[in-house]
């Protein structure tokens, strides 16, 4: 039984949140639905750390679908790199489901809340397929349950406030202009190498060095995943899909949504194309790393200058997400390693603001802008102080999670003789300071109105641990940094 | 038989308790306030344990958190954080009681979080001291900025949003933009965190490069108050003046200037320095700081601001006595540390209690009130007097060293820059006294100051008495930190 468990881990991860997204919209009832959704993501969760125990002593784990060898049939692979954002997203969505208990019938009409955990349950099945899979094409397909599955709960806060129409709208149409080009490129690989199979895929494009499709589909497949990840100037949907989503849905989109496609970027990059070196080498030099850079400084600067909290927590995504791509462009093992502990890093960091944020939403019952959160720190205790702290896990100050991230990018930029990136890096963290205190200032100095607040467990629980991770993994990191780096020695090998 | 060890972690910790404790116990205010002076007098116990043990010349490691491969926050004892963690825990005492009688004459609000803001300051100015490695320092140097703004902020009004900002923008701007980067880079060039008594960068580093990677240890460690990033130390007057007295007189910017000293001493080396003259540009720059700000005490009338631009220059000395680069002068910098804290601290206890006693805060309010209040104006006359470097004060020991290692250099303009540098603090500080005694009075204003701030004012201007003749024992730390026993 433990053996066709254990076996059978890799496609389990998948299949249980998407059979359960079935059930669930049968139930009518607000609180057995979220039962059977947090249990779901729990078992999800737990399968994932059982998945990470594997993976510690196999190291590879390769799962045909239906007993379809590859390169022929579907194949799942799980290895040292797949793991970190399964994990991720696995535990993010587990708690985030905590958190929806309370906020979600606050935004969404009573008969309507099975179906917004059914698409929950599915996105997150698309987001866990995108990372699991190692075909190129069920790839498109997960990317397209994740994308369609996201575009309907974001459309769900149109019972809060129409905009939210708009802005699934225009997360539909650029997140399928996204998924279109990533398919043209793998119709154009598939054209000259005749397979899907990642593996196989890296190892037939090394005899064809300089083909012209194998640019072009290699373009349009970088190009389509950076839509999805958000890379700066691709990230237009994001800002307004996270400040009108329904609460609870922001949080799962911003600390998981972006991660999956930036594993599938570095996925791209270091592995299926590991074979065209001079590709690779420009790629990342004339075109991920100017984007990184602007993107971390646009990103700030917009942040600085907006007045709707979950807008500004977005705009601030943007530049995180600079930070990761900037880690790949460098490209040395050190760096790419620093790229995936920002990954880890910054699900928690996001997951516990986008709480916290709206935690403070639920109670002021208005549109969280910047005015409006005057004096809630003296209200609010608890609240405020977990957002204190995620909010200097996000500065990158010492004794939170975030600090780690930085130490480790500044360090691998240091040693790749590039010290005026690393100052880059530092004026933009020092600039996020700006707006991380600017909320800090209005809720601990202003006068607000005179109201009484008393903080509910149910929702400040899930704070409360996640905030807990962002100090454990500032004094513990070495489950993170030791993860990150074998990752990073997988996918680029010790030739760097 | 408590190892040194345990007492490294009782100094440190007990600031930590007393701030863990203060919000449970916030309904007893006897115990709340006198919980300071306790934890103050263990944390000092500690670090006169831990300084006897450095004049033994004990070498000891403590490593306390692995955080991951090659980066932990681990603590030990140097010659001149044993001074750093004596001076900062002994003066919390009386700082803890004389702030017990502040906030009580001042009828402040949330003294609760005050008290547990202040402690954790301490704590982290006294991890600070006993820093094992460079990660270590920078980690408690945040938290020192970070656990300071809520006690600079404390009356949450707009004057006080302000100077905030202002606070924190350049120390946490300074020091994440140029000082983390300059730790990893010596990171990334010597292949470790450490730190060692004769500098670990020697071969390690393009001798042309050494200046830059010293410009951007120097500005990065805001904390040292040098010219241009000085602005907040003025701003971060507008704290309670107990926060002004220990904190922004004593443990944040001796932090600052005792980071600086370790960089020089442990992290380049006066050797090194020497050899190459990295620090050429530091002395000019120093001196320039040292000039400027007492030129500019001179023209501040609101008694906490002429305070805070003398600390400024004071500061300058330290930093001077580092980039001199000779023993002697490094000397005189470590000395300079221990005698201007009791010195400024005085000082600014007086400024303190006049607040409290006749809410005045302007030097040219101040004519005439020197016989209703004699004795507080008495210790001011005692603590500038130390600062000016009269003997027999603490402060004119500090001064004499910093002069010899001067002529030690050949930078003999130095000596120059000490002497002009006397004067004008002999006219900016002797004016308050002056006023006090000689003035004829304008306003009828009575002086009442109470006991919890008269005797804790008194007792560290006497111990600026004191230490001109104990200062042996500091004095054999100095020449151990430069290599000479």
């Amino acid at each position: 039984m433990i053996d066709i468990l254990t076996k059978n881990l890799p496609i389990l991860v998948v299949l249980c949140p998407l059979i359960t997204s079935l059930f669930v919209v049968l139930i009518p009832n607000i609180f057995f639905s979220w039962i059977l959704t947090t249990l779901s993501t729990f078992i999800t969760f737990l399968f994932s750390i059982l998945l990470y125990q594997e993976i510690q002593i196999q190291s590879h784990i390769s799962y045909a679908l239906g007993k379809w060898m590859p390169p022929i049939g579907i194949e799942y692979i799980i290895d040292k790199v797949a793991i970190i954002p399964i994990i991720i997203i696995s535990g993010i969505s587990f708690f985030a489901t905590i958190f929806a208990y309370k906020i979600m019938p606050e935004e969404i009409e009573k008969k309507s809340i099975s179906k917004v955990y059914s698409l929950w349950l599915l996105a997150i099945a698309g987001l866990l397929g995108l990372v699991t899979t190692g075909d190129a094409f069920n790839l498109f397909v997960f990317l397209e349950i994740s994308s369609l599955a996201s575009v309907a709960l974001v459309a769900m806060g149109a019972q809060k406030d129409k905009q939210a129409l708009v802005a699934a709208y225009n997360y539909l149409i650029i997140g399928a202009v996204g998924a279109t080009l990533y398919v043209i490129g793998v119709g154009l690989l598939y054209g000259i190498t005749g397979t899907l199979n990642m593996e196989d895929l890296t190892n037939r494009i090394s005899d064809l060095n300089n083909n012209k499709a194998l640019i072009a589909g290699f373009g349009f497949m970088i190009i389509g995943i950076m839509v999805k990840a958000a890379v700066f100037p691709l990230h237009i949907w994001l800002p307004r899909a996270y400040a009108y989503a329904p609460s609870a849905v922001s949080v799962l989109l911003a600390a998981t949504a972006t991660k999956a496609s930036l594993y599938i970027l570095a996925r791209i990059l270091f592995s299926v194309f590991e074979n065209s070196e001079d590709l690779i080498n420009n790629t990342l030099l004339y075109v991920i790393l100017p984007l990184s850079i602007i993107a971390m400084f646009a990103g700030t600067i917009m942040a600085i200058y907006e007045k709707d909290i979950k807008r500004l927590l977005a705009h601030s995504s943007v530049a995180q997400i600079g930070y990761i791509t900037l880690a790949f462009a460098i490209g040395t093992k050190a760096s790419i390693a620093a790229g995936f502990i920002h990954m880890f890093n910054h699900a928690i960091i996001k997951g516990g603001l986008f709480i916290a944020i709206t935690s403070l939403g639920f109670f002021i019952q208005k549109r969280i802008t910047i005015n409006n959160l005057s004096g809630l720190g003296r209200v609010m205790p608890i609240t405020f102080f977990c957002f204190v702290i995620c909010s200097l896990s996000l500065a990158g100050l010492p004794l939170t999670a975030g600090f780690i991230s930085k130490l480790y990018l500044i360090k691998a930029t240091i040693s790749s003789d590039a010290i005026w990136i690393a100052i880059l890096i530092l004026i933009s963290s020092a600039l996020s300071v700006v707006y991380l205190w600017k909320m800090v200032e209005v809720m601990w100095m202003r006068e607000g109105r005179k109201i009484v607040i008393k903080e509910n467990p149910a929702i400040y629980i899930s704070l409360i641990i996640i905030t807990f991770f962002n100090i454990y993994f500032g004094f513990d990191a070495s489950l993170v940094v030791n993860g990150s780096f074998e990752a990073a020695e997988k996918l680029i090998g010790d030739l760097k | 038989m408590i190892t040194i060890e345990n007492f490294i972690l009782i100094t440190i910790l007990s600031p930590l308790i007393v701030c863990v404790l203060t919000p449970f116990i916030s309904n007893s205010t006897i115990l709340r306030d006198f919980l300071g002076p306790i934890g103050g007098v263990i944390s000092s116990w500690g670090a006169f344990n831990i300084m006897s043990s450095a004049l033994n010349n004990q070498n000891i490691n403590l490593e306390i958190v692995k955080i991951a491969e090659g980066i932990s926050i681990g603590f030990e004892v140097t010659p001149l954080g044993a001074i750093f963690g004596l001076v900062a825990s002994f003066l919390w005492i009386f700082a803890a009681i004389y702030s017990v009688g502040y906030m009580r004459g001042n009828k402040e609000k949330n003294q609760t979080r005050f008290y547990a803001f202040y402690a954790i300051a301490v704590h982290a100015a006294l991890c600070i001291a006993y820093a094992g490695d460079l990660l270590t320092l920078f980690i408690f140097y945040e938290v020192l900025t970070f656990s300071t703004y809520p006690l600079v902020t404390h009356k949450q009004n707009e004057m006080a949003q302000k100077a905030g900002r202002l606070y924190m923008s350049i120390l946490v701007g300074s020091s994440v933009i140029l000082l983390l980067p300059a730790i990893v880079w010596v990171w990334v060039a010597t292949g470790s965190l450490e730190m060692s008594q004769n500098g670990v960068l020697d071969g390690k580093i393009d001798v042309a490069y050494a200046p830059l990677l010293l410009a951007m240890f120097v500005f990065g460690i805001g904390k040292a108050a040098l010219m241009p990033i000085h602005k907040w130390l003025p701003a971060a007057m507008v704290a309670p003046t107990p926060v002004s007295a220990l904190l922004h007189a004593v443990a944040v910017v001796k932090a600052g200037v005792f980071t600086m000293l370790i960089i020089l001493t442990n992290v380049f080396g006066i050797d090194f320095l020497a050899k190459t003259g990295a620090s050429e540009w530091l002395i000019w720059l120093a001196s320039l700081t040292l000039l400027a700000t007492s030129i500019i005490a001179i023209f501040k009338d609101d008694l906490k601001a002429r305070l805070a631009y003398s600390t400024i220059s004071q500061l300058s000395y330290i930093t001077l006595g580092g980039a001199l680069a000779t023993s002697m002068a490094t000397q005189g910098a470590a000395l300079h540390i221990i005698t201007h804290a009791a010195g400024k601290i005085t000082l600014f206890f007086v400024a303190g209690a006049l607040y409290v006693g006749a809410k005045i805060t302007k030097i040219s309010d101040l004519n005439g009130h020197g016989k209703s209040a004699s004795l507080i104006f008495l210790a001011f006359f005692i603590g500038s007097l130390s600062i000016i470097g009269v003997p027999p004060m603490a402060g004119s020991w500090s001064k004499f060293f910093l002069m010899l290692g001067a002529a030690d250099s050949g930078y003999l303009v130095v000596i120059g820059v000490f002497c002009v540098s006397t004067i004008l603090n002999a006219f900016y500080l002797m004016e308050i006294p002056a006023r006090a005694f000689f003035f004829k009075k304008e306003r009828e204003v009575s002086v009442k100051i109470p006991k919890l701030i008269l005797i804790p004012t008194l007792i560290t201007s006497f111990l600026t008495i004191l230490l001109f003749f104990c200062i042996e024992p500091f004095q054999n730390l100095t020449s151990m930190m430069v290599g000479k026993i």
